[in-house]
């Protein structure tokens, strides 16, 4: 089958998820980041590679922490950055989305970064760019529906590599709402791809997919059960503005029940990590305590993000 | 082609330098030639500061038609740049764009005193204004741009020039 972010010589052409990515693509891509964390350390935080290339920042769904690591990441390598606030312009005039890509193209740039609430957004741009013959032209998703964040994805696995090493022996949690979650679909393809032999999801059965058995992943909904002897706890946000109907009791009840607290924590193993994509919210699927205390390294992905961003953009324009 | 032993080559420029050195020099190798170079004229010397070691590909002038190619690797400079005297090490001098790209690097990190070039072979075929202050050996007539020279090192950590056609 034809891979659309594959081009003929076997580079990346777009970033579009992480399924179906090939193992030597997904650790280039971890091995290209890692001497990109170092330039923040330095007086000028900032490489030429991208100097003189327009990246546009297509924003159709909010998002702070992803645009801005994105924008940082991009003005870091040098690209001139726009951030289209696309609630706020011609979308909300009428122009199809289509519309919107030809008329950027049109202004010569070379890199979308597309976040949009409808799953397979960016792979439409990635076709129509092909079929106009701009293979110049890269696409990179930064959240799409309930499908896809494969930078989400990349720089999880980063972090899990930096604190453990090897993914060969690790038993991975991923709690919370999987059922909304575009980043529990990316971290779960790149957990398998990358050999993981154990990948566990914990949530209340009404906000796990019906088909995630098929995803090769152990389920359970008692967390206690779930988070014993885990390396990895990789905590979703509770996604309120997703929820329609009666999924959830009230959010006390969840908490009581699928709240990360430091006496459910203990029950990992001694080492284990506590990750999350933010934004948290405390009280909720995660306590203050546990967010905040040493297992905890949350504020260290978001750093890490930065430098997977980097690598994926240099490694796409310079195709 | 022959080419004089690089071990010894190693000796001679160090024997360059030696005279020169002032109390705020420190050496900079440029990933991985140069590196180990670097990591040589520091024993030689009896330098106190540590090497630095520099990744170049993020400043390559042939990104834009290569990419990004091999495996990048950390930039580490574990001392300040600022008014320091750097002796840039390179194993070989070619056309000066290695150079380039590095004297780019470096100022991202500061302002030093100074910056000079030292090579252990300088082989000619130069395409930007670039000369080293210390050279071991310079080849009687430039490479052709079908042959690579390279410095290697074997695991005991031996030093040798290796030309290799491209």
């Amino acid at each position: 089958m034809h891979n659309p972010q594959i081009n003929r010589h076997g580079e990346l052409q777009h970033l579009l998820t992480l399924d179906g990515l090939p193992r030597e693509v997904i650790v280039g891509i971890l091995d290209h980041a890692a001497p990109f964390t170092e330039v923040a350390e330095r007086e000028v935080k900032k490489l030429p590679l991208l100097r003189g290339k327009s990246i546009f920042n297509l924003f159709f769904e909010n998002s702070t922490r992803t645009r801005t690591t994105f924008e940082i990441a991009a003005k870091r390598l040098t690209a001139d950055v726009v951030n289209l606030n696309v609630s706020t312009s011609s979308t909300a005039k009428g122009e199809s989305l289509l519309d919107t890509i030809d008329n950027l193209c049109a202004m010569h740039a070379d890199m979308f970064v597309v976040r949009h609430a409808a799953s397979g957004a960016p792979v439409l741009i990635a076709q129509h760019l092909q079929a106009a013959g701009r293979d110049h032209i890269h696409v990179i998703n930064a959240g799409d529906g309930r499908h896809a964040h494969p930078t989400q994805g990349l720089l999880d696995m980063y972090t899990i590599r930096h604190y453990k090493h090897d993914f060969g022996n690790l038993v991975i949690a991923i709690v919370g709402d999987v059922l909304h979650s575009r980043v529990a679909r990316s971290q779960i393809a790149a957990l398998a791809t990358l050999g993981v032999p154990e990948i566990r999801v914990i949530g209340p059965r009404t906000l796990l997919p019906t088909a995630i058995d098929a995803m090769g992943v152990r389920t359970f909904s008692d967390m206690r059960e779930g988070l014993r002897d885990v390396d990895v706890v990789m905590m979703l946000r509770l996604q309120n503005e997703r929820m329609a109907g009666a999924l959830l009791p009230t959010p006390q009840e969840y908490y009581k029940v699928w709240g990360l607290t430091a006496e459910k924590l203990a029950l990992a193993r001694p080492d284990a990590i506590v990750m999350h994509p933010g934004p948290m919210n405390r009280g909720i699927e995660i306590d203050s305590a546990v967010a905040d205390g040493a297992q905890a390294v949350i504020l260290p992905q978001v750093t890490f993000g930065i430098a997977v961003r980097m690598a994926v953009m240099s490694m796409l324009a310079g195709q | 082609m022959q080419f004089p032993d690089a071990e010894t080559l190693c000796q001679h420029l160090a024997d360059q330098i030696r005279p020169s050195l002032q109390p705020n020099t420190v050496l900079i190798g440029i990933r991985t030639g140069g590196e180990w170079l670097a990591r040589r004229l520091h024993t030689l010397l009896g330098l106190k500061e540590p090497p630095g070691a520099i990744d170049i590909s993020f400043y390559r002038d042939d990104y834009g038609a290569r990419g990004l190619h091999g495996r990048p690797q950390r930039t580490d400079i574990p001392f300040s740049i600022e008014d320091a005297a750097v002796i840039l090490v390179d194993d070989v001098l070619y056309t000066g764009r290695t150079t380039r790209a590095a004297l780019n690097e470096i100022f991202d990190f500061g302002r030093p005193a100074s910056v000079e070039l030292a090579v252990l072979v300088d082989r000619g075929g130069r395409e930007l204004p670039i000369a080293a202050r210390y050279c071991a050996h310079t080849l009687p007539e430039p490479l052709p741009a079908s042959q690579n020279l390279q410095l290697e090192q074997t695991e005991d950590g031996n030093l040798s020039l290796r030309l290799i056609d491209a």
